[in-house]
Protein backbone atom coordinates (compact mmCIF):
# COMPACT_ATOMS: atom_id res chain seq x y z
CA UNK A 1 0.00 0.00 0.00
CA UNK A 2 2.82 2.35 0.97
CA UNK A 3 4.53 1.55 -2.30
CA UNK A 4 1.39 2.57 -4.20
CA UNK A 5 1.24 5.97 -2.47
CA UNK A 6 4.96 6.46 -3.04
CA UNK A 7 4.49 5.80 -6.77
CA UNK A 8 1.55 8.20 -6.98
CA UNK A 9 3.50 10.81 -5.05
CA UNK A 10 6.55 10.42 -7.27
CA UNK A 11 4.42 10.76 -10.41
CA UNK A 12 2.75 13.85 -9.00
CA UNK A 13 6.10 15.44 -8.11
CA UNK A 14 7.42 14.67 -11.60
CA UNK A 15 4.32 16.27 -13.08
CA UNK A 16 4.81 19.42 -10.97
CA UNK A 17 8.52 19.61 -11.83
CA UNK A 18 7.81 19.22 -15.57
CA UNK A 19 5.06 21.84 -15.44
CA UNK A 20 7.43 24.21 -13.66
CA UNK A 21 10.21 23.62 -16.19
CA UNK A 22 7.78 24.13 -19.07
CA UNK A 23 6.45 27.38 -17.59
CA UNK A 24 9.99 28.62 -16.99
CA UNK A 25 10.98 27.69 -20.54
CA UNK A 26 7.98 29.53 -21.99
CA UNK A 27 8.49 32.56 -19.75
CA UNK A 28 12.21 32.88 -20.51
CA UNK A 29 11.55 32.52 -24.24
CA UNK A 30 8.78 35.14 -24.25
CA UNK A 31 10.93 37.51 -22.18
CA UNK A 32 13.44 37.69 -25.05
CA UNK A 33 10.75 39.42 -27.15
CA UNK A 34 11.19 42.65 -25.17
CA UNK A 35 14.92 43.23 -25.67
CA UNK A 36 17.04 43.43 -28.85
CA UNK A 37 18.30 41.87 -31.02
CA UNK A 38 15.09 40.99 -32.87
CA UNK A 39 14.95 38.52 -35.74
CA UNK A 40 11.95 39.52 -37.93
CA UNK A 41 13.31 37.55 -40.90
CA UNK A 42 13.44 34.35 -38.85
CA UNK A 43 9.88 34.94 -37.58
CA UNK A 44 8.65 35.47 -41.14
CA UNK A 45 10.34 32.24 -42.29
CA UNK A 46 8.67 30.35 -39.46
CA UNK A 47 5.30 31.87 -40.34
CA UNK A 48 5.67 30.57 -43.87
CA UNK A 49 6.80 27.16 -42.61
CA UNK A 50 4.07 26.80 -39.99
CA UNK A 51 1.22 28.62 -41.73
CA UNK A 52 1.59 28.55 -45.49
CA UNK A 53 2.88 24.99 -45.77
CA UNK A 54 0.10 23.71 -43.48
CA UNK A 55 -2.60 25.12 -45.76
CA UNK A 56 -3.08 22.01 -47.95
CA UNK A 57 -3.48 19.57 -45.06
CA UNK A 58 -5.67 21.93 -43.02
CA UNK A 59 -7.78 22.82 -46.07
CA UNK A 60 -8.34 19.19 -46.98
CA UNK A 61 -9.36 18.16 -43.47
CA UNK A 62 -11.63 21.21 -43.21
CA UNK A 63 -13.52 20.52 -46.42
CA UNK A 64 -14.13 16.88 -45.53
CA UNK A 65 -15.09 17.80 -41.97
CA UNK A 66 -17.71 20.25 -43.26
CA UNK A 67 -19.02 17.70 -45.75
CA UNK A 68 -19.29 14.89 -43.20
CA UNK A 69 -20.84 17.23 -40.65
CA UNK A 70 -23.57 18.28 -43.11
CA UNK A 71 -24.30 14.67 -43.99
CA UNK A 72 -24.38 13.47 -40.37
CA UNK A 73 -26.48 16.39 -39.16
CA UNK A 74 -28.96 15.84 -41.96
CA UNK A 75 -29.41 12.11 -41.25
CA UNK A 76 -29.72 12.79 -37.54
CA UNK A 77 -31.99 15.83 -37.71
CA UNK A 78 -34.28 14.30 -40.31
CA UNK A 79 -35.46 11.88 -37.59
CA UNK A 80 -37.29 14.72 -35.90
CA UNK A 81 -37.88 16.91 -38.98
CA UNK A 82 -35.20 19.48 -38.14
CA UNK A 83 -33.32 19.34 -41.45
CA UNK A 84 -33.52 23.14 -41.71
CA UNK A 85 -30.97 23.46 -38.88
CA UNK A 86 -28.20 21.71 -40.83
CA UNK A 87 -26.58 24.91 -42.15
CA UNK A 88 -26.59 26.51 -38.70
CA UNK A 89 -25.18 23.40 -37.04
CA UNK A 90 -22.43 23.18 -39.63
CA UNK A 91 -21.32 26.80 -39.31
CA UNK A 92 -21.46 26.83 -35.50
CA UNK A 93 -19.66 23.51 -35.14
CA UNK A 94 -16.98 24.49 -37.61
CA UNK A 95 -16.29 28.00 -36.32
CA UNK A 96 -16.57 27.25 -32.61
CA UNK A 97 -15.08 23.80 -32.40
CA UNK A 98 -14.06 21.70 -35.36
CA UNK A 99 -12.14 24.37 -37.28
CA UNK A 100 -9.74 25.25 -34.46
CA UNK A 101 -9.48 21.75 -32.94
CA UNK A 102 -8.93 19.83 -36.16
CA UNK A 103 -6.55 22.48 -37.50
CA UNK A 104 -4.71 22.45 -34.17
CA UNK A 105 -4.37 18.67 -34.19
CA UNK A 106 -3.24 18.59 -37.84
CA UNK A 107 -0.67 21.31 -37.20
CA UNK A 108 0.47 19.48 -34.06
CA UNK A 109 1.13 16.41 -36.22
CA UNK A 110 2.81 18.28 -39.04
CA UNK A 111 4.53 21.25 -37.42
CA UNK A 112 4.97 20.12 -33.79
CA UNK A 113 6.79 17.02 -34.95
CA UNK A 114 8.96 18.99 -37.40
CA UNK A 115 9.91 21.56 -34.77
CA UNK A 116 10.82 18.89 -32.21
CA UNK A 117 12.84 16.93 -34.77
CA UNK A 118 14.71 20.00 -36.03
CA UNK A 119 15.54 21.47 -32.62
CA UNK A 120 16.20 17.99 -31.19
CA UNK A 121 18.71 17.28 -33.95
CA UNK A 122 20.32 20.65 -33.30
CA UNK A 123 20.59 19.72 -29.62
CA UNK A 124 22.20 16.32 -30.10
CA UNK A 125 24.63 17.63 -32.73
CA UNK A 126 25.77 20.53 -30.48
CA UNK A 127 24.28 23.14 -32.82
CA UNK A 128 22.40 24.76 -29.92
CA UNK A 129 25.62 25.01 -27.90
CA UNK A 130 27.27 26.43 -31.03
CA UNK A 131 24.59 29.14 -31.16
CA UNK A 132 25.41 30.09 -27.57
CA UNK A 133 29.13 30.27 -28.26
CA UNK A 134 28.37 32.55 -31.22
CA UNK A 135 26.71 35.03 -28.83
CA UNK A 136 23.23 34.08 -29.99
CA UNK A 137 20.60 33.18 -27.41
CA UNK A 138 18.94 29.93 -28.61
CA UNK A 139 15.68 30.87 -26.90
CA UNK A 140 15.62 34.16 -28.78
CA UNK A 141 16.74 32.72 -32.13
CA UNK A 142 15.06 29.29 -32.17
CA UNK A 143 12.15 29.28 -29.74
CA UNK A 144 10.62 32.77 -29.76
CA UNK A 145 10.17 32.97 -33.58
CA UNK A 146 8.35 29.62 -33.55
CA UNK A 147 6.11 30.62 -30.64
CA UNK A 148 5.18 33.92 -32.31
CA UNK A 149 4.67 32.26 -35.69
CA UNK A 150 2.39 29.66 -34.08
CA UNK A 151 0.29 32.30 -32.32
CA UNK A 152 0.01 34.50 -35.42
CA UNK A 153 -0.53 31.91 -38.15
CA UNK A 154 -2.90 29.43 -36.47
CA UNK A 155 -5.80 31.95 -36.33
CA UNK A 156 -5.21 32.74 -40.04
CA UNK A 157 -5.21 29.03 -40.83
CA UNK A 158 -8.36 28.47 -38.79
CA UNK A 159 -10.16 31.37 -40.49
CA UNK A 160 -9.40 29.75 -43.84
CA UNK A 161 -10.36 26.33 -42.44
CA UNK A 162 -13.68 27.82 -41.23
CA UNK A 163 -14.48 29.16 -44.71
CA UNK A 164 -13.49 25.91 -46.41
CA UNK A 165 -15.38 23.81 -43.86
CA UNK A 166 -18.57 25.81 -44.29
CA UNK A 167 -18.10 25.58 -48.05
CA UNK A 168 -17.80 21.77 -47.73
CA UNK A 169 -21.08 21.72 -45.85
CA UNK A 170 -22.64 23.93 -48.50
CA UNK A 171 -21.51 21.57 -51.28
CA UNK A 172 -23.09 18.54 -49.63
CA UNK A 173 -26.17 20.49 -48.51
CA UNK A 174 -26.92 21.94 -51.93
CA UNK A 175 -25.67 19.29 -54.37
CA UNK A 176 -26.35 16.09 -52.43
CA UNK A 177 -29.11 16.87 -49.96
CA UNK A 178 -31.02 19.21 -52.25
CA UNK A 179 -31.10 22.37 -50.13
CA UNK A 180 -31.92 25.64 -51.84
CA UNK A 181 -28.57 27.50 -52.11
CA UNK A 182 -29.98 30.81 -50.87
CA UNK A 183 -31.80 29.12 -47.99
CA UNK A 184 -28.64 27.27 -46.99
CA UNK A 185 -26.62 30.50 -46.99
CA UNK A 186 -29.35 32.26 -45.01
CA UNK A 187 -29.25 29.43 -42.47
CA UNK A 188 -25.48 29.82 -42.30
CA UNK A 189 -25.45 33.57 -41.63
CA UNK A 190 -28.64 33.94 -39.62
CA UNK A 191 -27.43 32.49 -36.33
CA UNK A 192 -23.72 33.13 -36.65
CA UNK A 193 -22.50 35.62 -34.04
CA UNK A 194 -19.20 37.42 -33.73
CA UNK A 195 -18.42 35.51 -30.53
CA UNK A 196 -18.62 32.20 -32.42
CA UNK A 197 -15.80 33.31 -34.71
CA UNK A 198 -13.81 35.09 -32.01
CA UNK A 199 -13.86 32.11 -29.65
CA UNK A 200 -12.57 29.89 -32.44
CA UNK A 201 -9.78 32.30 -33.30
CA UNK A 202 -8.77 32.70 -29.64
CA UNK A 203 -8.61 28.91 -29.40
CA UNK A 204 -6.50 28.84 -32.56
CA UNK A 205 -3.97 31.33 -31.14
CA UNK A 206 -3.68 29.30 -27.92
CA UNK A 207 -3.36 26.04 -29.87
CA UNK A 208 -0.66 27.60 -32.05
CA UNK A 209 1.26 28.55 -28.92
CA UNK A 210 0.83 25.05 -27.46
CA UNK A 211 1.99 23.27 -30.63
CA UNK A 212 5.09 25.47 -31.01
CA UNK A 213 5.89 25.38 -27.29
CA UNK A 214 5.68 21.60 -26.99
CA UNK A 215 7.74 21.11 -30.16
CA UNK A 216 10.41 23.52 -28.96
CA UNK A 217 10.45 22.25 -25.36
CA UNK A 218 10.70 18.59 -26.26
CA UNK A 219 13.29 19.22 -28.97
CA UNK A 220 15.35 21.54 -26.76
CA UNK A 221 15.55 18.96 -23.98
CA UNK A 222 16.07 15.89 -26.14
CA UNK A 223 19.05 13.69 -25.35
CA UNK A 224 20.59 10.47 -26.55
CA UNK A 225 21.04 10.72 -30.31
CA UNK A 226 18.55 9.62 -32.94
CA UNK A 227 16.45 7.67 -30.46
CA UNK A 228 16.19 10.72 -28.20
CA UNK A 229 15.09 12.90 -31.10
CA UNK A 230 12.46 10.32 -32.07
CA UNK A 231 11.19 10.24 -28.49
CA UNK A 232 11.07 14.04 -28.36
CA UNK A 233 9.07 14.14 -31.60
CA UNK A 234 6.53 11.64 -30.28
CA UNK A 235 6.22 13.45 -26.96
CA UNK A 236 5.77 16.79 -28.73
CA UNK A 237 2.85 15.53 -30.83
CA UNK A 238 1.16 13.56 -28.04
CA UNK A 239 1.50 16.26 -25.38
CA UNK A 240 0.39 19.02 -27.77
CA UNK A 241 -2.66 16.98 -28.86
CA UNK A 242 -3.72 16.25 -25.28
CA UNK A 243 -3.17 19.87 -24.22
CA UNK A 244 -5.19 21.11 -27.20
CA UNK A 245 -8.19 18.98 -26.18
CA UNK A 246 -7.85 19.98 -22.52
CA UNK A 247 -7.47 23.70 -23.22
CA UNK A 248 -10.30 23.49 -25.77
CA UNK A 249 -12.66 22.51 -22.97
CA UNK A 250 -11.39 25.28 -20.68
CA UNK A 251 -11.75 28.00 -23.33
CA UNK A 252 -15.17 26.73 -24.37
CA UNK A 253 -16.25 26.79 -20.73
CA UNK A 254 -14.89 30.31 -20.33
CA UNK A 255 -16.69 31.62 -23.43
CA UNK A 256 -19.99 29.78 -23.42
CA UNK A 257 -20.90 28.43 -19.99
CA UNK A 258 -23.40 30.86 -18.53
CA UNK B 1 51.04 26.37 -12.88
CA UNK B 2 53.29 28.56 -14.95
CA UNK B 3 51.80 31.41 -16.95
CA UNK B 4 53.18 33.89 -19.40
CA UNK B 5 51.66 36.81 -17.45
CA UNK B 6 50.97 37.34 -13.77
CA UNK B 7 47.20 37.04 -14.36
CA UNK B 8 46.38 33.91 -16.35
CA UNK B 9 43.96 34.26 -19.25
CA UNK B 10 41.98 31.36 -17.81
CA UNK B 11 42.20 30.26 -14.21
CA UNK B 12 40.13 27.36 -12.89
CA UNK B 13 40.13 26.47 -9.20
CA UNK B 14 38.38 23.68 -7.33
CA UNK B 15 35.93 23.00 -10.16
CA UNK B 16 33.33 20.36 -9.34
CA UNK B 17 30.66 19.04 -11.66
CA UNK B 18 28.60 15.90 -11.34
CA UNK B 19 25.80 14.25 -13.29
CA UNK B 20 23.56 12.40 -10.90
CA UNK B 21 25.86 10.35 -8.69
CA UNK B 22 28.75 10.48 -11.13
CA UNK B 23 31.37 13.03 -10.09
CA UNK B 24 32.96 14.11 -13.38
CA UNK B 25 35.08 17.03 -12.23
CA UNK B 26 36.33 16.79 -8.67
CA UNK B 27 38.11 19.93 -7.54
CA UNK B 28 39.95 20.54 -10.81
CA UNK B 29 42.65 23.26 -10.93
CA UNK B 30 44.15 24.52 -14.17
CA UNK B 31 45.57 27.75 -15.61
CA UNK B 32 46.14 28.86 -19.17
CA UNK B 33 48.37 31.82 -19.91
CA UNK B 34 47.71 34.59 -22.41
CA UNK B 35 48.60 33.46 -25.94
CA UNK B 36 49.35 29.94 -24.73
CA UNK B 37 48.17 26.76 -26.42
CA UNK B 38 47.09 24.34 -23.71
CA UNK B 39 46.03 20.81 -24.57
CA UNK B 40 44.08 18.74 -22.07
CA UNK B 41 44.44 15.02 -22.68
CA UNK B 42 42.58 12.15 -21.12
CA UNK B 43 40.57 9.08 -21.96
CA UNK B 44 37.03 9.10 -23.29
CA UNK B 45 34.49 10.03 -20.64
CA UNK B 46 36.97 11.66 -18.25
CA UNK B 47 35.23 15.04 -18.44
CA UNK B 48 37.38 16.98 -20.91
CA UNK B 49 34.35 18.32 -22.78
CA UNK B 50 32.61 19.03 -19.47
CA UNK B 51 35.56 21.20 -18.43
CA UNK B 52 35.34 23.26 -21.62
CA UNK B 53 31.55 23.54 -21.39
CA UNK B 54 31.87 24.79 -17.80
CA UNK B 55 34.36 27.46 -18.89
CA UNK B 56 32.03 28.50 -21.75
CA UNK B 57 29.06 28.62 -19.35
CA UNK B 58 27.16 25.91 -21.21
CA UNK B 59 27.21 23.84 -18.00
CA UNK B 60 26.98 25.19 -14.48
CA UNK B 61 29.52 23.78 -12.00
CA UNK B 62 28.41 22.90 -8.46
CA UNK B 63 31.50 24.42 -6.91
CA UNK B 64 34.72 26.16 -7.84
CA UNK B 65 35.90 29.27 -9.57
CA UNK B 66 36.51 30.08 -13.25
CA UNK B 67 38.29 33.37 -13.89
CA UNK B 68 38.81 34.91 -17.31
CA UNK B 69 41.36 37.75 -17.29
CA UNK B 70 41.11 37.65 -13.52
CA UNK B 71 37.32 38.18 -13.42
CA UNK B 72 35.03 35.56 -11.91
CA UNK B 73 32.61 34.09 -14.45
CA UNK B 74 30.72 31.47 -12.44
CA UNK B 75 27.19 32.71 -11.78
CA UNK B 76 27.41 35.61 -14.23
CA UNK B 77 24.04 37.13 -15.17
CA UNK B 78 22.74 36.36 -18.66
CA UNK B 79 23.68 39.70 -20.26
CA UNK B 80 27.20 39.65 -18.83
CA UNK B 81 27.59 36.04 -19.97
CA UNK B 82 26.59 37.05 -23.53
CA UNK B 83 29.24 39.79 -23.48
CA UNK B 84 31.83 37.36 -22.14
CA UNK B 85 31.04 34.84 -24.89
CA UNK B 86 32.25 37.37 -27.46
CA UNK B 87 35.77 36.61 -26.22
CA UNK B 88 35.36 32.92 -27.10
CA UNK B 89 35.41 30.79 -30.21
CA UNK B 90 34.69 27.09 -30.22
CA UNK B 91 35.38 24.26 -32.63
CA UNK B 92 33.01 21.42 -31.76
CA UNK B 93 33.91 17.76 -32.09
CA UNK B 94 31.19 17.11 -34.68
CA UNK B 95 31.69 20.58 -36.24
CA UNK B 96 28.10 21.56 -35.26
CA UNK B 97 27.56 23.50 -38.47
CA UNK B 98 24.04 24.81 -39.06
CA UNK B 99 22.63 22.68 -41.86
CA UNK B 100 19.93 25.24 -42.67
CA UNK B 101 22.62 27.72 -43.77
CA UNK B 102 25.27 27.64 -46.46
CA UNK B 103 29.00 27.70 -45.75
CA UNK B 104 29.63 31.44 -45.65
CA UNK B 105 26.48 32.07 -43.62
CA UNK B 106 27.76 29.54 -41.08
CA UNK B 107 31.12 31.29 -40.84
CA UNK B 108 29.51 34.74 -40.63
CA UNK B 109 26.77 33.69 -38.21
CA UNK B 110 28.37 35.06 -35.04
CA UNK B 111 29.20 38.35 -36.77
CA UNK B 112 25.68 38.88 -38.17
CA UNK B 113 23.50 37.49 -35.37
CA UNK B 114 25.76 37.91 -32.36
CA UNK B 115 27.38 41.25 -33.18
CA UNK B 116 24.86 42.86 -35.52
CA UNK B 117 27.28 43.26 -38.45
CA UNK B 118 25.81 43.96 -41.92
CA UNK B 119 25.69 40.85 -44.11
CA UNK B 120 27.97 42.15 -46.94
CA UNK B 121 30.73 43.10 -44.48
CA UNK B 122 30.33 39.79 -42.61
CA UNK B 123 30.48 37.92 -45.92
CA UNK B 124 33.82 39.56 -46.75
CA UNK B 125 35.26 38.46 -43.41
CA UNK B 126 33.79 34.97 -43.84
CA UNK B 127 35.42 34.59 -47.28
CA UNK B 128 38.76 35.76 -45.85
CA UNK B 129 38.51 33.25 -43.00
CA UNK B 130 37.58 30.49 -45.42
CA UNK B 131 40.61 31.38 -47.51
CA UNK B 132 42.81 31.21 -44.41
CA UNK B 133 41.71 27.59 -43.86
CA UNK B 134 42.30 26.74 -47.51
CA UNK B 135 38.76 26.95 -48.87
CA UNK B 136 37.99 29.03 -51.94
CA UNK B 137 34.93 31.21 -52.60
CA UNK B 138 33.38 28.41 -54.71
CA UNK B 139 32.77 26.51 -51.46
CA UNK B 140 31.02 29.42 -49.78
CA UNK B 141 27.62 28.80 -51.35
CA UNK B 142 27.55 25.04 -50.70
CA UNK B 143 25.31 23.52 -48.05
CA UNK B 144 27.20 21.97 -45.15
CA UNK B 145 25.73 18.54 -45.95
CA UNK B 146 27.61 18.67 -49.28
CA UNK B 147 31.00 18.88 -47.54
CA UNK B 148 33.33 16.06 -46.54
CA UNK B 149 34.25 15.60 -42.86
CA UNK B 150 37.58 17.37 -43.33
CA UNK B 151 35.99 20.31 -45.12
CA UNK B 152 33.36 20.58 -42.39
CA UNK B 153 36.15 20.80 -39.81
CA UNK B 154 37.80 23.56 -41.81
CA UNK B 155 34.54 25.50 -42.07
CA UNK B 156 33.98 25.01 -38.33
CA UNK B 157 37.51 26.26 -37.70
CA UNK B 158 36.85 29.32 -39.90
CA UNK B 159 33.65 29.96 -37.94
CA UNK B 160 35.45 29.60 -34.60
CA UNK B 161 38.02 32.26 -35.53
CA UNK B 162 35.74 34.48 -37.64
CA UNK B 163 35.24 37.11 -34.95
CA UNK B 164 38.93 37.04 -33.92
CA UNK B 165 38.17 35.72 -30.43
CA UNK B 166 40.65 36.06 -27.58
CA UNK B 167 40.26 32.41 -26.58
CA UNK B 168 39.49 29.47 -28.89
CA UNK B 169 38.46 26.04 -27.65
CA UNK B 170 39.06 22.99 -29.81
CA UNK B 171 37.08 19.88 -28.88
CA UNK B 172 38.68 16.78 -30.39
CA UNK B 173 39.68 18.67 -33.56
CA UNK B 174 41.06 15.63 -35.38
CA UNK B 175 38.64 12.90 -34.31
CA UNK B 176 37.20 10.99 -37.24
CA UNK B 177 39.66 12.38 -39.78
CA UNK B 178 42.24 10.45 -41.78
CA UNK B 179 45.88 11.09 -40.69
CA UNK B 180 46.62 13.47 -43.54
CA UNK B 181 43.51 15.58 -43.02
CA UNK B 182 44.16 15.48 -39.26
CA UNK B 183 47.62 16.93 -39.89
CA UNK B 184 46.14 19.59 -42.16
CA UNK B 185 43.74 20.59 -39.38
CA UNK B 186 46.58 20.59 -36.84
CA UNK B 187 48.62 22.88 -39.10
CA UNK B 188 45.65 25.18 -39.53
CA UNK B 189 45.10 25.35 -35.77
CA UNK B 190 48.76 26.17 -35.15
CA UNK B 191 48.71 28.77 -37.92
CA UNK B 192 45.49 30.38 -36.75
CA UNK B 193 46.57 30.45 -33.12
CA UNK B 194 50.03 31.82 -33.86
CA UNK B 195 48.87 34.36 -36.46
CA UNK B 196 46.13 35.87 -34.32
CA UNK B 197 48.04 35.37 -31.07
CA UNK B 198 44.99 33.89 -29.48
CA UNK B 199 44.83 31.71 -26.39
CA UNK B 200 43.89 28.14 -27.27
CA UNK B 201 42.53 25.33 -25.14
CA UNK B 202 42.23 22.01 -26.93
CA UNK B 203 40.96 18.72 -25.65
CA UNK B 204 41.97 15.54 -27.36
CA UNK B 205 43.09 11.98 -26.88
CA UNK B 206 45.08 12.12 -30.12
CA UNK B 207 48.72 12.38 -28.98
CA UNK B 208 50.01 13.25 -32.45
CA UNK B 209 47.68 16.22 -32.48
CA UNK B 210 48.52 17.16 -28.88
CA UNK B 211 52.26 17.15 -29.55
CA UNK B 212 51.81 19.33 -32.61
CA UNK B 213 49.49 22.03 -31.31
CA UNK B 214 50.37 22.26 -27.60
CA UNK B 215 52.73 24.59 -25.77
CA UNK B 216 51.73 22.81 -22.61
CA UNK B 217 49.85 19.57 -21.91
CA UNK B 218 47.68 18.68 -18.91
CA UNK B 219 46.35 15.22 -18.21
CA UNK B 220 42.84 14.83 -16.76
CA UNK B 221 41.94 11.70 -14.81
CA UNK B 222 39.12 11.09 -12.35
CA UNK B 223 38.08 14.72 -12.33
CA UNK B 224 41.50 16.19 -11.57
CA UNK B 225 44.63 17.25 -13.41
CA UNK B 226 47.12 14.50 -12.55
CA UNK B 227 50.03 15.98 -14.51
CA UNK B 228 50.85 19.13 -16.47
CA UNK B 229 53.98 20.43 -18.10
CA UNK B 230 55.61 21.61 -21.32
CA UNK B 231 54.98 19.46 -24.38
CA UNK B 232 58.66 18.52 -24.54
CA UNK B 233 58.41 16.91 -21.08
CA UNK B 234 55.55 14.56 -21.87
CA UNK B 235 57.80 11.62 -22.76
CA UNK B 236 59.69 11.75 -19.46
CA UNK B 237 56.97 12.96 -17.15
CA UNK B 238 57.59 10.23 -14.61
CA UNK B 239 53.83 10.02 -14.16
CA UNK B 240 52.38 6.50 -14.51
CA UNK B 241 49.02 7.83 -15.77
CA UNK B 242 50.67 9.88 -18.50
CA UNK B 243 53.01 7.04 -19.46
CA UNK B 244 50.14 4.59 -19.79
CA UNK B 245 48.07 7.07 -21.78
CA UNK B 246 50.68 8.23 -24.28
CA UNK B 247 51.84 4.66 -24.94
CA UNK B 248 48.27 3.40 -25.21
CA UNK B 249 48.74 0.51 -22.79
CA UNK B 250 45.75 -1.41 -21.46
CA UNK B 251 47.61 -2.22 -18.23
CA UNK B 252 48.33 0.51 -15.73
CA UNK B 253 46.73 2.73 -13.13
CA UNK B 254 44.07 4.08 -15.52
CA UNK B 255 40.87 2.08 -15.32
CA UNK B 256 38.72 2.46 -18.43
CA UNK B 257 35.31 4.03 -17.87
CA UNK B 258 32.42 2.39 -19.61
CA UNK B 259 29.93 5.28 -19.51
CA UNK B 260 30.59 8.69 -21.05
CA UNK B 261 30.59 11.74 -18.80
Amino acid sequence: MLRFFAAVGAAFLTFLATTGRLALFAGMSLATAFTPPFYPGVILRQMVSIGYFSLPVVGLTAVFTGMVLALQSYTGFSRFSAEGAVATVVVLSVTRELGPVISGLMVAGRVGAAIAAEIGTMRVTDQIDALTTLSTDPLRYLVLPRLLAGVITLPMLVLIADIIGVFGGYLVGVYKLGFNPQAYLNGTWQHLETMDLVSGLVKAAVFGFIVALMGCYQGYHSRGGAQGVGRATTHAVVSASILILLVDYLITAAFFSR
Amino acid sequence: MSTTHSVPKISVRGLCKSFGRKQVLDGLDIDCGRGESLVVIGGSGTGKSVLVKCILGLLHPEAGSIRIDGAETVGLPRAARERLLQKFGMLFQGSALFDSLNVWENVAFGLVRGRGMERPAAREIALARLASVGLGPEVSLLRTAELSGGMQKRVALARAIAAAPEIVFFDEPTTGLDPIMADVINDLIVKCVREVGTTAVSITHDMVSARKIADRIAMLYEGRIVWHGPTADIDHSGNPYVDQFIHGRADGPIKMQVRAA
